[in-house]
């Protein structure tokens, strides 16, 4: 658990502009939900990128959702809270939250080239996001438009082109542009790139970059490629299973990783320079969140989870470890870590 | 170097038409494409997707037929074997693994099924051994105990284990080439360097010669011995994956190495130019480079004649006038 230190408000407004406390998401009703989420706490702090990985199904999306609230039944928040500048965001009413989202915080997706209407003009998609959120008439939003194509390189002659004429990567800036149109204080990336190319993928990382130092939002980017994030985000937390597993900053993850799944997914990436080592990923695959592992989640697949070390083995598999700071700024949450093990 | 290749392709050419009657054009997916597949030898062939390397995969499967050039099986032009008896005789020394192991094993058939298929389709065993075979098959590629893997199905299985199904029935058939189309792009982070080492070890103990196509340059370079790197069409450079990747020599490699994000070099200053251009340089090309629009190294003639592959060092040759000139 993360020890919440108080701070006056005026400097809270300053450090956290998202702040998730025990967050809690089920899927499914009866006797065996899906806790996807099982007591999340994490910070997106004012302008910075957070990068959140893990591996399928361990809950990032499922995250990112509800930070946008847009989940759905069978998907529900179990507990805990979603606080975006100090405002809890669950028991909101459905305009509120209309208003939020957009304004406040905006949604990248992996699919997101596919979200354009192929039978609308580029710039009448923005003319109806806009519309929908202020007062702004067409010829206006279609200024704006095409202001915020030029951010993100296209040509602002562009709004008058239907989607099938844009490239992937292109339909891809597009929504980001979009995403901006209302100049929101965080933008989701959820795996914004994995559909495309290693060269168009760092265009618009690289963009995003930009944007970001113009625009001044904060960035949640979720993905499954840990070594993107090494290069793009200020601080990244690991996901396993539903729970946080280790937060720390970008350089510090990179230099010295705690949780052995952390350790794991770094050495799952084979180096494009230097001696090639034999690797060994991660053995197992992750669990059922129907019926996860007693104990630290992690435990059937760690290497340092051993029958022979009767007393820590009796911990790691029947108690939950919580996090620790290991370091000003580096949570774990590892038995290991905690009796120094590690 | 010297043992022989049991599959060659010459001049590989196919092309798609794209477009009505009235504007008819046609995309060169492959083009002029020339290589060879050696045994114990991991190829590996790189581009961005729309490059033409999935299409090239395919046309080794026997999946489609060349527009022209030639596939060797051993000597032999298959490009346009028809027979059944011959196409099956191919493919039971070509196999394919596919990149989604979700959609390549029917769902309602167990583990068994899908491995003692091809067992009986291509007679590689007596009835009574399939049983033994089978299991000796998934103990091959890391499931165990097989005896409970071969009678669950696909949905109990994960990603990861779909995909040693998959290559468990492509090994059946004792096949001496397998095309890999991007077998680890779909599974999850930390079982993708298990199905890579799955190959190098299949590389090694039973000589099977591996086509890996993959727009993954650091996998690759994990497992693959040789690189081909695809754009537009056209095979731009080829060599050992080390040299080529140490010193690259076509600029689209180098754009490529640029683009991949390595936490071992991280540098802040990484940064690659930013695209103008965004039509595929495989629709009706015409004379000249088709990378030229993007490269940074154009000069003149790039726009008017289309450079060969040259062989610049030993072993590594170049479509490029700048950085591989023919002499």
């Amino acid at each position: 658990m993360t020890i919440l230190v108080e701070q006056p408000s005026s400097s809270r407004r300053q450090t956290g502009l998202l702040e998730l406390r025990g967050l809690a998401v089920e899927y499914g009703y009866g006797e065996r939900p899906a806790r996807a989420v099982d007591g999340v706490d994490l910070v997106v702090r004012q302008g910075e990128v957070l990068g959140l990985a893990g591996e399928s199904g361990c809950g990032k999306t499922t995250i990112a959702n509800t930070v946008m609230q847009i989940l759905r039944p069978p998907a529900r928040i179990a507990g805990g809270s979603i606080l975006f500048e100090g405002e809890d965001l669950v028991g909101k009413s459905k305009e509120e939250l209309r208003r939020y989202r957009w304004r406040n915080v905006s949604m990248v997706l992996q699919s997101a080239m596919n979200a354009l209407n192929p039978v609308m003009r580029v710039g009448d998609q923005f003319v109806d996001a806009m519309q929908a959120h202020e007062k702004i008439n067409r010829k206006q939003a279609l200024a704006r438009a095409g202001e915020l194509l030029e951010h993100v390189g296209i040509d602002r002659r562009r709004v008058n082109a239907y989607p099938h004429q844009l490239s992937g990567g292109m339909r891809q800036r597009v929504v980001i542009a979009m995403a901006l149109a209302l100049e929101p204080e965080l933008i989701i990336l959820d795996e914004p790139t994995t559909a495309l190319d290693v060269v168009v993928q760092r265009e618009i990382l690289q963009q995003v970059d930009a944007l970001k130092r113009d625009f001044g939002f904060a960035v949640l980017f979720i993905t499954h490629d840990l070594s993107l994030l090494l290069e793009f985000a200020d601080r990244i937390a690991i996901m396993y299973a539903g729970e946080i597993v280790e937060t720390s900053s970008a350089e510090r993850l990179a230099a010295n990783p705690q949780h052995p799944y952390t350790q794991g997914l770094l050495s799952s990436f084979p180096p494009l320079s230097g001696p090639i080592t034999p690797l060994t990923g991660i053995p197992g695959s992750p669990p059922d969140l129907r019926d996860p592992p007693k104990g630290c989640r992690f435990h059937p697949r760690c290497p340092h989870c051993v029958p022979e070390q009767a007393a820590l083995y009796a911990k790691q598999t029947t108690e939950r470890p919580r996090l620790i700071q290991v370091e000003q700024g580096h949570e774990v949450a590892c038995h290991l870590v905690a009796e120094g093990l590690l | 170097m010297t043992a022989a290749a049991p599959l060659e392709v010459k001049s590989l050419t196919k092309t798609f038409a794209l477009g009505s009657a009235v504007r008819r054009a046609r995309v060169h997916a492959v083009d002029d494409v020339s290589f060879e597949l050696r045994p114990g030898t991991i190829t590996a062939l790189v581009g961005e997707s729309g490059s033409g390397k999935s299409t090239v995969a395919r046309l080794l499967a026997h999946l489609y037929e060349p527009s022209s050039g030639s596939v060797l099986f051993e000597g032999n032009d298959v490009s346009h074997v028809r027979k059944r008896r011959d196409v099956l005789r191919y493919r039971s020394q070509v196999q394919m693994i596919f990149q989604d192991p979700f959609g390549s094993l029917n769902p309602v058939k167990t583990v068994r099924h899908h491995v003692e298929r091809p067992l009986r389709i291509h007679k590689i065993v007596p009835s009574d051994q399939i049983e033994q075979r089978v299991h000796e098959l998934l103990r091959r590629v890391g499931l165990v105990p097989p005896e409970d893997i071969a009678a669950k199905y696909p949905h109990e299985l994960s990603g990861g284990q779909r995909q040693r199904v998959s290559i468990a029935r492509a090994l059946a058939v004792e096949p001496k080439v397998v095309l890999a189309d991007e077998p680890i792009s779909m599974l999850d982070v930390s079982i993708r360097i298990g199905i890579l080492n799955l190959m190098s070890k299949l590389k090694e103990e039973h000589g099977i010669a591996f086509l890996y196509v993959t727009h993954d340059l650091a996998s690759a370079r994990y497992v693959a011995d040789d690189i081909l790197v695809m754009y537009a069409g056209q095979i731009v450079e080829r060599g050992p994956i080390e040299d080529v990747l140490a010193a690259p020599l076509h600029p689209y490699t180098r754009l490529l190495l640029d683009a991949v994000p390595d936490p071992a070099t991280k540098t802040e200053a990484q940064q690659i130019e930013l695209r103008t251009g965004d039509a595929s340089a495989a629709v009706d090309p015409t004379e000249g480079c088709r990378f030229r629009a993007r490269c940074p190294l154009a000069i003149e003639v790039c726009s008017q004649i289309t450079p060969t592959l040259v062989e610049a060092s030993p072993r590594q040759a170049a479509r490029c006038h700048v950085t591989a000139p023919a002499t």
